[in-house]
């Protein structure tokens, strides 16, 4: 009853000066809308950008380095009070293949916190283009897993990952390889391997991955056939791939899978740190702008309450005079401001969402990114929520101030003083 | 006769620009029924000391009783719940809230006290501003009417809550002598029909004579 009579009477008062109110929630609109556009599109262009690598980089990787090995066979040797001293250690890669493969992946398909794995292995090529040899390297993959975990296929521009299974001895090639080898899908290319070999393989498609270094040299065919180009048996894997349900469980895991397996590993966070640095500050950029844009609302709203508490004045003197006391006089002045904040938060949402929906039908061509069309925006309603949140919250302390100078107006100077 | 109001040994000090004492060791009550007007010449204090009996100014030394219980000086929230529900209030100038009807104005203190339910508290209102003959003035809007009808309103406000006293501040001092006339036997009424206890400081002497006891004033002190 009480809140209801002091709603009644901050209503009465926002009606009175309805286009000040306006201007002030329209303040609120404002921010709010930019607030939650500048996020949309800052996120959106992060994940697009964190896509690129991200996105394809697995979240722990095993493999098998090229290093000198910890235990040199000497150490194994038993005795006390001596030394050994050895010198010349050479790096080991006598064996690049993980041992043991298929029972490390059966493992690991069964580890409950792994959302999928994929098997990898890399060939050391050259291309032959009449008189010319280009360097470059075939990755062996297994063409739907990858689809399934790293989005390969939508860096193929031009023919169809699936293919890599269906023809023998396909090759998926980058885009600038295919152009410098002048090659179009069903064409063949000729290879040499590190071994001296010569394949002769199909062209299935070409992949664009947004980087173009990475488009000159690489190309993928299914594992089988790089098997072959390698002469090795089908165990024969260089690295196996694990996607992870938690990506932040990732250094934890590479740790475990290393003492396991007794490989080498690598996690995401290890291999990518300067993207999760870049993306949080661009985070913290957007933040810092859209809350210093709601705070300037706020102060419009405070100039806004102070004068309207001036021109009330006598009204203020006559609701103490009459029995309300300094705290239902700010709780009034502080709905007034609440309300401004909640109705400007709303439409700010309303219209932020619009202006997000607008810039995602803007059309935005690059030639490093074969599959986005419009510019990206995340539409997370975490961003919602925060604005709606953060509306509330600065209206309050907007009105606080006000309010509290309205509380402690003295009916008596202002009914004496006319 | 019972004690409505009492003050007992009330000082007060104006400080700025220097130290005065307003109103010098005041002592006197109220009985109820009673028709109190409060004269003297302007700056002898008597609004001053309305303010103080009225529990808005708190800046004070000394007792003050209404309804035999002792006002506190610091409780905020206590002093204004017995403003809404023990004194009603007519000043001057009519101070009607513009943004309501005369209505609205009117219930006001008595959906704040929450005694009554919404309905009873317009049912009340409305017989008081029949009982003042501004009843077909209920939801005009308080700036689209004359002074003397805002007086009434404000009257009929003071008197929503059933007052124990209802204290008036030169409250047909802004008035011309016909609304004047009218707004005193509406107090005339009160107290005889009613038995309303009403306190009024005035400096028309033509209308303190009229009453039933008058407090003068001079310098802060009763004479």
């Amino acid at each position: 009853m009480r809140t209801r009579l002091l709603l009644n009477i901050a209503k009465s008062l926002l009606m009175a000066r309805w286009k000040q109110t306006l201007v002030a929630a329209i303040g609120v609109t404002f921010s709010i809308t930019m607030f939650i556009t500048l996020l949309s599109f800052m996120s959106g262009l992060n994940d697009l950008l964190d896509g690129l690598i991200l996105n394809r980089t697995p979240h722990v990787k095993l493999y098998n380095d090229i290093t000198p090995k910890i235990n040199q066979p000497i150490n194994m040797v038993k005795q006390s009070n001596e030394h050994h001293f050895i010198r010349s250690i050479k790096a080991d890669a006598s064996r690049q293949s993980i041992y043991n493969s298929n029972a490390i992946i059966n493992a690991i398909q069964k580890d409950p916190r792994v959302l999928g794995l994929s098997r990898k292995l890399t060939a050391q090529v050259f291309f032959n283009d009449g008189t010319i040899d280009i360097t470059g390297s075939i990755f062996g993959i297994d063409p739907d897993q990858e689809t399934k975990l790293y989005h390969f296929d939508e860096y193929v521009t031009s023919g169809n990952s699936a293919d890599l299974n269906k023809v023998n001895n396909g090759i998926i090639l980058g885009k600038g390889l295919a152009e410098k080898l002048l090659v179009n899908i069903g064409d063949a290319v000729q290879i040499t391997t590190s071994k001296g070999n010569i394949f002769q393989l199909k062209v299935v498609g070409t992949f664009q991955s947004g980087i173009k270094d990475f488009d000159n040299v690489q190309s993928y065919a299914s594992i089988n056939t790089v098997q072959k180009l390698l002469t090795v048996p089908s165990d024969y894997i260089t690295s196996i791939q694990v996607k992870l349900k938690d990506i932040a469980q990732a250094p934890a895991i590479a740790k475990e899978y290393q003492q396991l397996y007794q490989t080498d590993t690598e996690d995401i966070q290890t291999a990518n740190s300067q993207f999760e640095t870049g993306s949080s500050i661009r985070t913290l950029i957007s933040y810092s702008v859209g809350i210093t844009l709601l705070i300037v609302a706020g102060f419009g709203i405070y100039n806004i309450l102070n004068m309207m508490i001036f021109e009330k004045m006598d009204s203020i003197a006559i609701l103490k005079a009459t029995g309300f006391s300094g705290r239902d006089v700010k709780n009034i002045f502080i709905y007034i401001a609440i309300s401004i904040g909640i109705f400007g938060g709303l439409m700010g949402l309303l219209f932020g969402f619009g202006l997000s929906a607008l810039i995602d039908q803007i059309p935005f061509n690059t030639a490093s990114l074969p599959t986005i069309k419009t510019y990206p925006i995340n539409y997370n309603p975490r961003f919602y929520l925060i604005g709606i949140v953060f509306s509330f919250i600065t209206t309050y302390f907007a009105g606080w101030f006000p309010a509290r100078k309205a509380s402690k107006i003295d009916p008596v100077v202002i009914i004496r003083g006319k | 006769m019972e004690n409505i109001l009492e003050a007992k040994n009330i000082n007060k000090f104006f400080h700025d620009p220097v130290r005065i004492q307003v109103l010098q060791d005041l002592s006197f009550s109220i009985n109820k029924g009673e028709f109190v007007a409060l004269t003297g010449k302007s700056g002898c204090g008597k609004s001053t000391l309305l303010y103080v009996l009225s529990t808005m100014d708190t800046d004070y030394e000394g007792t003050l009783l209404i309804d035999g219980e002792e006002m506190p000086k610091k409780n905020e929230g206590f002093l204004a719940k017995i403003r809404n529900e023990k004194i009603g209030f007519v000043f001057q100038f009519h101070y009607l809230i513009n943004e309501f009807n005369v209505l609205q104005n009117v219930m006001m203190p008595g959906l704040k006290l929450a005694k009554y339910s919404r309905a009873e508290v317009e049912h009340r209102a409305m017989e008081r501003l029949k009982m003042l003959g501004i009843d077909n003035l209920a939801l005009k809007k308080a700036n689209h009417i004359s002074g003397g009808e805002k007086q009434r309103v404000a009257i009929a406000r003071a008197l929503i809550n059933d007052p124990h006293i209802i204290m008036g501040d030169e409250p047909t001092g802004n008035l011309d002598k016909k609304n004047s006339d009218l707004v005193f036997d509406i107090f005339k009424q009160l107290a005889e029909e009613y038995h309303q206890t009403l306190l009024i400081v005035t400096h028309d002497p033509s209308f303190a004579e009229r009453t039933h006891r008058i407090i003068k004033m001079e310098d802060g002190k009763i004479i």
